[in-house]
């Protein structure tokens, strides 16, 4: 399946796709509106490593352990992609425990929030790949 | 065609049922079920009396998860006994089942301390079940006094649950610190504070000599006057149908790594089950829920003829009260790192070179990134750790481990 993979060498770590994300999935259709003086949850985070940059989302692991973990039943598997409702999740936050990339994080409602690969938001593709300017993060199929 | 029996309807059950499926998608799976009822997510009972689930939201998985998977259960039944060499289980009903293979994961029953005059206390609870839970909600009101034996996690997580409906709640516990299990005096203190700041009072260190009626005369000669009390003293594994056909069994079923018990054929999973910590090196019941289902997912696919091992164990545990997150895994040994604020404490601990163990209070973000760290055993001379103490990344990993999970399918 297309999964979010990261060329580290061309990442700029100017975090276009940090915000990208927050806008996607903040279901506001104005971009200022959904995140001027907010504080941003984005599930993609650019990390550094001396002069190299790059960003991290979940992995849509093949065997996912915050799946297997979640007490709740909150998290699941469709189509490959692995996604939480937000209903179901009581924010007990095993799952951030358990991963391993560190790619699940609480979300303002108290239920996590995680990359779903912008196919539950009106993005329909990832916003982050689709707004990265050096093709550092890319949308493809890798097995 | 195989026949598959699971004993239990929870965590574990679930997993063994995906595990067989993701093996074998067509023979049949009955399960027995002794709760009534859907599989729930058993520990969201607190979170459904804090007004924070429903019933319909706490299913564990959807309505059609039986249906879709082929599965039979048998509600309302339990197992009285293994008969391993005709390969059947007997119900209670009288019923036989025959089993080409079986999966017990009958989880644990509350342990209830006989402590003198407990039968005239008109009013007692366990909090394990949906039942304990409807049922300790059908006597709760505004003026309510309620009496927790046992500051452990269920203690703890009913308190949190029924604080804002009852008049007031009191928690006692042998122990002289809650979540004597998972913490240590001083990050325990951290929590009671918490607890007690949201008006939850505590009796630590102390015991009940006797009740009568309604009050309950301590150890340490308080008296504790309530309406209702709750027991939250600790569980006991359900081992006796595994124990009783001639498995073998300690406080748990013993277990090997394919989570099959002594016995041929029947595999053991979850909260009745004794496995390996790797942090500690010791077999023990880590009764917790993740584990329950890895546990059932590996017996399963065991039992279809795949193949499936748990070799990287450990306990852990995340946990919640009035906002305050607390997250505990492995095992407290070597050395301790430690940073503490006014909002959180953070314990890393560090023995021969591997990360073994940690405590995070109220600063949890990518705390997986050290519980991965623990399970796969990385050594610490392969990343930067005085980098990653400090905060969890990917960064301090090195290019190579990057390129291998950023840049290829995990």
């Amino acid at each position: 399946m297309k999964r979010v993979y990261v060329n580290e060498k061309w990442c700029l770590g100017c975090r276009l796709c940090e915000y990208n994300c927050a806008y996607a999935n903040s279901g506001e259709s104005d971009m200022v509106k959904a995140l001027r003086g907010k504080k941003i949850v984005p599930n993609i985070r650019v990390e550094q490593d001396g002069d190299i940059n790059f960003a991290v989302n979940c992995r849509h692991c093949k065997d996912p352990i915050c799946v297997k973990s979640c007490i709740s039943g909150a998290l699941s598997i469709e189509d490959g992609a692995v996604k939480v409702d937000h209903d179901k999740c009581v924010g007990c936050l095993t799952c951030v425990l358990v991963c391993p990339y560190g790619c699940i994080r609480e979300g303002k409602s108290g239920a996590v929030t995680k990359c779903e690969l912008c196919l539950n938001n009106s993005c329909g593709e990832p916003a982050c790949v689709k707004g990265c300017p050096n093709r550092a993060i890319i949308f493809e199929d890798r097995g | 065609m195989k026949k598959y029996v699971i004993i239990g309807n929870g965590a574990a059950a679930v997993g063994g049922i995906e595990g067989i499926r993701s093996v074998d998608k067509d023979s049949p799976i009955t399960v027995v079920s002794k709760e009534p009822c859907h599989v729930y997510a058993r520990p969201l009972i607190s979170y459904l009396l804090e007004g924070k689930t429903d019933l319909k939201r706490m299913l564990y998985r959807p309505e059609d998860f039986y249906d879709k998977n082929g599965v039979t259960v048998l509600y309302g039944k339990s197992a009285e006994k293994i008969d391993p060499a005709s390969k059947k289980v007997i119900l209670d009903s009288g019923e036989e089942l025959s089993y080409d293979s079986l999966l017990c994961a009958t989880g644990s029953t509350p342990f209830v301390p006989p402590t003198e005059g407990l039968e005239s206390v008109p009013k007692t609870h366990s909090f394990m079940t949906l039942a304990d839970a409807q049922a300790l909600e059908a006597d709760l009101s505004p003026e309510t006094n309620v009496f927790i034996i046992g500051a452990g996690l269920i203690g703890l997580k009913c308190a949190e649950g029924i604080l804002e409906r009852v008049k007031s709640v009191t928690v006692c516990d042998l122990a002289p610190r809650v979540l004597s299990s998972i913490l240590d005096d001083d990050c325990a203190g951290y929590i009671q504070r918490k607890l007690e700041e949201k008006g939850v009072k505590f009796l630590l260190g102390d015991t009940v000599k006797r009740f009568d009626g309604t009050t309950a005369y301590m150890q340490s000669g308080a008296e504790v006057r309530f309406d209702v009390l709750v027991t939250a003293v600790g569980v006991r594994a359900n081992i006796s149908l595994v124990k009783d056909a001639g498995g073998e069994c300690t406080r748990g079923i013993v277990t090997d790594e394919k989570m099959s018990t002594t016995l041929n054929d029947i595999y053991a999973a979850g909260d009745c089950a004794e496995s390996f910590d790797i942090t500690s090196e010791q077999r023990k019941v880590m009764a917790i829920m993740p584990l329950a289902y890895m546990q059932g997912h590996c017996a399963g696919v065991n039992m279809a003829g795949g193949e499936e091992k748990i070799d990287n164990a450990l306990p852990m545990n995340s946990i919640g009260f009035f906002g305050l997150h607390c997250m505990s895994a492995g095992t407290y040994s070597g050395e301790c790192y430690e940073e503490r604020g006014e909002d959180f404490i953070k314990r890393l601990y560090t023995d021969g070179g591997f990360l073994k163990g940690f405590i995070l209070i109220g600063k949890c973000d990518r705390a997986g990134i050290y519980t991965a760290m623990i399970r796969n055993k990385t050594p610490l001379k392969e990343v930067d750790f005085e980098t990653l103490k400090k905060d969890p990344a990917l960064a301090p990993f090195g290019s190579a481990y990057r390129k291998s999970k950023l840049g290829e399918a995990v």
